[in-house]
């Protein structure tokens, strides 16, 4: 009699959909890494370096310490009945730590809160999109989320009601969204961006695979903007923003905005907007575009991955939506409460005046302009190396190169089977314990290679990692060179 | 341009289908009247910090240093900290990669996880494998992973308890599926008769659904009934001959308040049945954080441990995972220090018993003290709470307020807490939300209120609805 929960039985939706950032490869990669722990000679490299994951403090990146300071307090908070507590905390983040406290009902960060957060912590998130976009920002258009991912979900299980339900999503693309898609039972509808003009987003191929999908039978009702991009890095330019925003309203799209990466920008000729903004500078309101904006706490300069802590803004849906939105949130009950006073501190940092200020920004600054050199020392190598091409990572955390296999590579993958960036990837790793992810996992055009490599191993890393990829590119080219 | 993405007409059915009543009419009535100024005793929801349970100690300590490990470096932490506190942090930081900051396994932190399979070992006599233990974001988080496993379409039925936790509801709603209800017999304290379960897999055949699941929750909610050794026999017996897929969630397994049925995990049943079944079963255990005597909620702190699960399917179930990233590292601590407490000698070991024994000893009182309330009021029936944190008193409303009801719009036992709501600010979530017989009404509530202000909710509770009987009974009592 056959067991009811093979793979042969589970919901096939759950087979489908694929999430390569921990795929085969890091399997492979933790798989060498115990071999090494147990024997240190197993393998010609002393330590996997994953580069696989957008993951920094797991590669040496501090947390932001007034930060911590709230969170330790806001986890203990009997330590501010004791007098001690001001010899070893900033004077700021005990005051911080009270106003957060007074916020949650008791004082109780163990008691769930309501089902889109604690509204003062809302409140504050609210008033720092506010300040950061010159619009106002509503706390009810606010969940707090234990990270964005979740709150990507939501979406996606609000938007897709069968496979004739499109969304369309950048190529290449971070695989939440194709797994998100494919778990919900929808159709990814592909646009792809322009790597010959620096990862460029047109709107005329947005309208092209629109009408693609349309002429198929796919109703297609959402539009998803990585920007910062990932695993491309690309920033979007105003104007290229209006004209998104501008199709959507005009095919009744929802704009499904991934900021998360909003404070990494390595380049003084783009900055970041969000598509908020950009909407509300063109005079649109609630009545003219669906937008839904998500924030982590993961990235930017806190790198707080391991907290689960983020948002959604959610704008522009009538109220009957938003209590359907509200009802999934409750079935959750709420996210984790560390994670929400996280986020609010994120939106609302140390200012210019508070004690902790100057440590603050030293700490951020140098983290964020660590972040640029190593992007730029990264990008230069692989440009150096043969056969590849790399465009420059404006933004997020990764590069993603362009690899040119020659054919005998081509020919000893599909030996191997294995796609030829899972090819490349896997002897990177096995010669070098270097953790790239192949682009296949992001998507590509068909016939280019890529692989995302993060620019996080810590700086001192920096150059023997670009000396270790030199010398295995060099070997590996020697070997298959046409 | 027509309808847009996200207008109601266009949202996926699923979602609309969904009900989840703890946070549903009463709550979002509750919370207005609160911001009118009304005082309101909330007992909608198991959230015990919300209504002063205070945190252990000891686990806030751990954690608050692993938070800020610049602490651990400090000269001066012994003035505030105790040194098993310290030890524990460091203990804790050296298992995760960089700290709380950082992704874990998607799986959670090896090190966590065999200490979760350290304590299923002790409590139940047999070993657990720490890679079939997945730590999640609250066990909501794991139960509607292995459901929407489990569920492929309409077609697929998941037998779940009524009275039930509507989590299980809701979710089975949004992934498509189709309850199949067995009814807890409230006559026989919430039993569950083998029978019943019979019956309702052979109605669902009947209808053309394949019946892959069966939910218990032991200790139940909203019914508090503790299952008994031979019950969890006879139903795992009943899955092993019907082919289903036993979902246990033992979230409340630290809360019971009776002596005659202690908690028994249906792994350790399982296995005690030996083989064949013990190997055949397919089983998925929940536990949390929240619950117990620690009532972290606000953490989202849980884990799923799978047995008897093929590999291949453990592999697609970490594949999902893997989606998520990783559970938030704090709660993952949360709980590896609840199955791992201070031990006797540690320099914490006396607070912590205190603490623990202080909050379980009290919720035992309570639970005696709301039931035998609940008794003492006119048309009212209760079920003594034998364990986790409920009480789900019957309402006997008086055909002249059903008829009040339905002239009002709603649904009787919601009309009688709206009520109820209104003249004591007590929240409650009417028996409606949870399923129950037709035509039979209860409510449910916590016992979370602080003991020294129960005497005067009961009688608060008793006088209206003493009166309420009165008014739509036209006696006099």
């Amino acid at each position: 009699m056959a067991p009811p929960v093979t793979v042969n039985s589970i919901n096939p939706k759950v087979i489908e959909c694929e999430y390569a950032v921990r795929g085969e490869i890091v399997i492979l990669a933790q798989k060498l890494q115990e071999e090494i722990k147990a024997k240190p000679a197993a393998h010609p490299f002393e330590e996997i370096l994953y580069c696989n994951i957008g993951n920094p403090q797991s590669l040496g990146q501090q947390p932001i310490t007034f930060f911590r300071e709230v969170l330790a307090l806001c986890d203990h908070p009997s330590l501010l009945d004791r007098s001690e507590t001001h010899v070893l905390f900033s004077k700021d983040s005990i005051q911080r730590a009270w106003k957060i406290l007074d916020q949650i009902p008791g004082r109780a960060t163990g008691a769930y809160s309501h089902s889109q957060g604690v509204k003062g912590l809302r409140d504050a998130i609210a008033a720092g999109i506010e300040a950061r976009d010159g619009f106002p920002a509503d706390p009810n258009d606010i969940f707090l989320t234990d990270g964005a991912s979740p709150a990507v979900h939501m979406m996606m299980q609000l938007l897709i009601r069968s496979e004739n339900d499109g969304i369309l999503c950048p190529i290449p693309q971070y695989p939440l969204y194709s797994a998100s898609i494919a778990l919900h039972g929808g159709t990814l509808v592909p646009y792809y961006l322009d790597e010959a003009t620096g990862w460029g987003l047109e709107v005329s191929e947005l309208k092209k695979q629109l009408e693609a999908a349309k002429s198929k039978g796919i109703d297609v009702r959402a539009l998803v903007v990585i920007n910062p991009g990932n695993p491309t890095g690309q920033v979007l330019a105003e104007e290229n923003q209006m004209e998104i925003v501008k199709f959507c309203k005009e095919e009744g799209l929802v704009l499904l905005a991934d900021e998360v990466y909003q404070e990494n920008v390595y380049v003084p000729e783009k900055k970041f907007h969000s598509f908020k903004k950009v909407s509300r500078s063109m005079g649109y309101g609630e009545k003219d575009i669906h937008l839904v904006s998500f924030q982590s706490v993961s990235k930017g300069y806190y790198g707080e991955c391991g907290k689960r802590g983020g948002y959604m803004e959610i704008t522009g849906f009538g109220a009957d939506v938003r209590e359907h939105i509200y009802k999934l949130a409750s079935v959750n009950l709420c996210s984790n409460i560390s994670g929400q006073i996280l986020a609010s501190l994120v939106m609302s940092p140390p200012k210019v005046g508070d004690e902790s200020f100057e440590s603050y920004s030293a700490e951020r600054d140098g983290i964020l302009s660590s972040l640029a050199r190593r992007a730029k020392t990264l990008e230069d190598a692989f440009n150096k190396l043969e056969g590849v091409t790399c465009n420059k990572a404006e933004g997020a955390m990764y590069l993603f190169p362009r690899i040119n296999l020659p054919a005998k590579a081509i020919k000893a993958a599909g030996e191997a089977r294995t796609a030829p960036d899972g090819f490349y990837c896997r002897r990177l790793l096995t010669e070098t314990g270097i953790v790239f992810v192949p682009g296949s996992g992001f998507g590509q055009v068909p016939g280019t290679w890529h692989f995302r490599c993060t620019i996080l191993p810590q700086e001192e890393k920096i150059p023997a990692v670009v000396t270790r990829l030199t010398d295995f590119h060099e070997r590996f080219m020697d070997e298959f060179r046409d | 341009m027509g309808m847009k993405a996200l207008d109601h007409e266009s949202l996926n059915e699923n979602v609309k289908k969904v009900q989840y009543a703890v946070r549903g009419e009463l709550y979002l009535r509750a919370s207005e009247l609160q911001k009118e100024g009304k005082k309101i005793i909330f007992t909608n929801v198991g959230n015990p910090h919300a209504l002063g349970q205070r945190p252990l100690t000891f686990p806030r300590q751990v954690v608050a240093l692993c938070q800020a490990p610049f602490l651990l470096d400090d000269p001066n932490v012994g003035l505030l900290f105790p040194a098993d506190a310290i030890a524990s942090a460091k203990r804790y930081l050296s298992m995760t990669p960089g700290g709380l900051g950082a992704y874990s396994d998607s799986r959670g932190l090896p090190g966590i996880r065999k200490e979760v399979a350290e304590f299923i070992e002790r409590r139940d006599g047999y070993s657990s494998d720490p890679e079939l233990i997945f730590l999640t974001d609250g066990a909501s988080k794991g139960v509607m992973q292995i459901l929407n496993c489990i569920i492929r379409g309409q077609g697929d039925g998941v037998l779940v308890p009524v009275p039930q936790y509507p989590l299980y509801s809701a979710t089975i709603s949004l992934c498509g599926g189709s309850l199949v209800p067995y009814y807890l017999d409230e006559s026989a304290n919430w039993g569950l008769d083998v029978n019943n379960l019979r019956e309702s897999v052979a109605q669902a055949r009947f209808n053309g659904i394949t019946v892959r699941a069966m939910v218990i929750i032991n200790p139940g909610n909203p019914t508090g009934q503790c299952l008994s050794e031979a019950n969890l026999r006879e139903i795992l017996n009943f899955c092993h001959q019907e082919n289903l897929v036993l979902l246990g969630d033992e979230v409340y397994q630290q809360n019971i308040y009776q002596d005659e049925r202690p908690f028994i995990s249906a792994r350790k049943v399982l296995m005690d049945m030996g083989q064949p079944i013990s190997k055949e079963v397919q089983l998925v255990s929940f536990h949390t954080v929240s619950k117990g005597y620690w009532g972290e909620c606000g953490q989202r702190g849980g884990y799923f441990e799978m047995t008897n699960i093929p590999p291949q399917t453990v592999d697609e179930i970490y594949k999902i995972s893997s989606i998520s990233l990783s559970p938030n590292v704090p709660a993952q601590i949360f709980m590896g220090l609840m199955v791992n407490p201070p031990k006797p000698g540690d320099i914490s070991y006396e607070q912590y018993v205190r603490e623990s024994k202080g909050i379980l000893e009290s919720l035992r009182r309570r639970a005696r003290i709301m039931t035998d309330g609940f008794n003492s009021c006119k048309n009212v029936v209760c079920n003594f709470t034998e364990g986790a944190m409920y009480s789900f008193p019957q309402i006997r409303l008086p055909p002249k307020a059903i008829e009040a009801a339905k002239d009002a719009g709603k649904v009787p036992d919601i009309f009688y807490c709206l009520k109820l709501l209104e003249a004591t600010g007590i929240s409650t979530v009417p028996g409606s939300g949870f399923g129950q017989k037709e035509g039979v009404f209860h409510l449910r509530t916590t016992i979370l209120p602080a003991e020294e202000d129960m005497p005067e909710i009961m009688s608060s509770f008793k006088k209206f609805n003493d009166e309420f009987m009165e008014q739509y009974e036209g006696v006099k009592m």
